[in-house]
């Protein structure tokens, strides 16, 4: 046996090697992604109740006397922005997700001015359609927050293996790119919080 | 280059952040139950009148309802202190996940609600922040937190009371660590010793009063399964089943 087979062979066997890793780091990758869609799909519906609260929330509002009329379309404006942004589950690339955390950052910001208005407006924060509209809206908020949460696991978790040897050789053959997270909370990103029992 | 140095210190800090609030969280009590009161604001008495209720209606339910009482949260927000926590104990079912946890920061003056994906259509947010609102809120701020967390129990269990019923075997299931034969054999012997001895078969004990039941001579009896997902039918808590928790829920300070 000549040195060139031992050659061949042993390049033979890595190849076999590392496509049998391949393989199995292809299969936990299918699985991993499939799990970002599932979360990811938790994170849509979070963020769709809370746009299918304000219809009645900007009802609400617009009952009580003369309550300003720009707080109440800026709301509108951020919300049909926001519920345009959609992202495509197979592809949740960073700057997708960051622009649809954009732009429902701007709607809870509008959400968040509005409570603040209201604030001036005694009688209508008594009301017990208002009390309840606020607990929902607050729930939703932390709906998102836990479905924000259990999604970025499940990107770092997906990232992490689509970047470790050997399988970040193939990764980008088999079209398994790096995902987006959500970013911490920042000013304008803030759930709207407003005490109401004071 | 940047780029990925500045993904790879996202993804710690956000890693960092997850394992934080999983450490801060009270361990799970042993043997398992469902009123823990980290502080010692409830009497031995007010702790088992209230924990009992809740174990029975765990046991005819399947539904847990569990009390925590701590001192803070420090510069956690309560609710996501609460979700994490009802996750990490695993309140309520995995099958159901009809599990709500009570979380009290006491000094913090602060209660949040927190419901289990399964209750969250039984237990809406806006009736969650009404029983604090009417319940809870007026109780705790005459400083009678017995009386608060009594009502406040009575009323969320009358809101989801008709949701979930115990299955089949529900109050079987903690007893898979010991044959069943070896669990009937102990009981008939423990009968037949009580009925020659004690006549009317009745015992008090600071449980209440037991009648023909053995369960209180084997204190141990109803933690068998661990927290393997059942409850004890003899008024012992059976442990937490892996619910699991997706914010809903409501809070409120007072």
């Amino acid at each position: 046996m000549s040195t060139r087979n031992i050659v061949l062979i042993s390049i033979v066997a890595f190849i076999l090697l590392l496509g049998g890793c391949g393989c199995s780091g292809y299969n936990g990758l299918v699985q991993k992604d499939q799990n970002v869609k599932s979360k990811w799909a938790n994170v849509e519906s979070d963020y769709q109740r809370r746009a299918d609260l304000i219809p009645n929330l900007v009802n609400t509002v617009k009952g009580a006397a003369n309550f300003e009329q720009e707080t109440i379309t800026a709301v509108i404006e951020a919300r049909s922005k926001a519920t345009q942004t959609t992202v495509n589950a197979n592809d949740l690339s960073p700057e997708k997700i960051a622009a649809f955390q954009k732009a429902q950052g701007q709607l809870s910001g509008a959400i968040g001015r509005l409570l603040v208005s209201v604030e001036r407006y005694p009688e209508l924060k008594a009301t017990e359609a208002f009390r309840d509209l606020q607990a929902q809206l607050e729930g939703t908020e932390n709906r998102i927050k836990v479905s924000r949460n259990d999604f970025n696991a499940a990107v770092q978790d997906y990232n992490t293996s689509v970047k470790k040897f050997p399988m970040v050789l193939f990764s980008g053959l088999f079209g398994f790119n790096e995902k987006g997270y959500f970013t911490a909370v920042a000013g304008s990103e803030k759930a709207p919080t407003v005490d109401f029992n004071k | 280059m940047i780029k990925q140095l500045f993904t790879i210190l996202s993804m710690l800090a956000c890693s960092f952040a997850f394992a934080q609030i999983e450490k801060e969280l009270p361990t799970k009590p042993s043997p398992p139950r469902l009123v823990v009161d980290y502080t010692n604001t409830l009497t031995a008495d007010q702790t088992n009148s209230l924990e009992q209720k809740l174990v029975a209606f765990d046991d005819s339910t399947s539904s847990q309802i569990s009390i925590v009482i701590v001192e803070s949260t420090g510069d956690r927000d309560i609710a996501d202190v609460a979700f994490a926590l009802g996750r990490a104990w695993g309140i309520g079912n995995k099958e159901f996940n009809n599990g709500i946890l009570m979380l009290v920061a006491k000094n913090d003056r602060k209660i949040f609600i927190a419901t289990g994906y399964g209750l969250e259509g039984a237990l809406p947010d806006a009736i969650a922040k009404q029983i604090i609102a009417n319940e809870i809120r007026p109780n705790f701020r005459e400083n009678d937190f017995y009386r608060g967390l009594d009502e406040g129990t009575n009323a969320i269990i009358e809101a989801i009371q008709g949701e979930y019923k115990a299955p089949e075997g529900y109050n079987e299931k903690d007893k898979k660590g010991v044959p069943g034969i070896v669990i009937i054999i102990i009981v008939i012997i423990i009968m037949s010793i009580i009925k020659r001895g004690g006549g009317g078969g009745g015992h008090y004990n600071r449980r209440g009063y037991h009648r023909g039941s053995s369960m209180w001579l084997f204190p141990g009896a109803g933690g068998f399964g661990g927290f393997g997902g059942g409850s004890s039918s003899g008024g012992r808590f059976g442990g937490f089943g892996g619910g699991s928790f997706g914010g809903g829920g409501a809070g409120g300070n007072w």
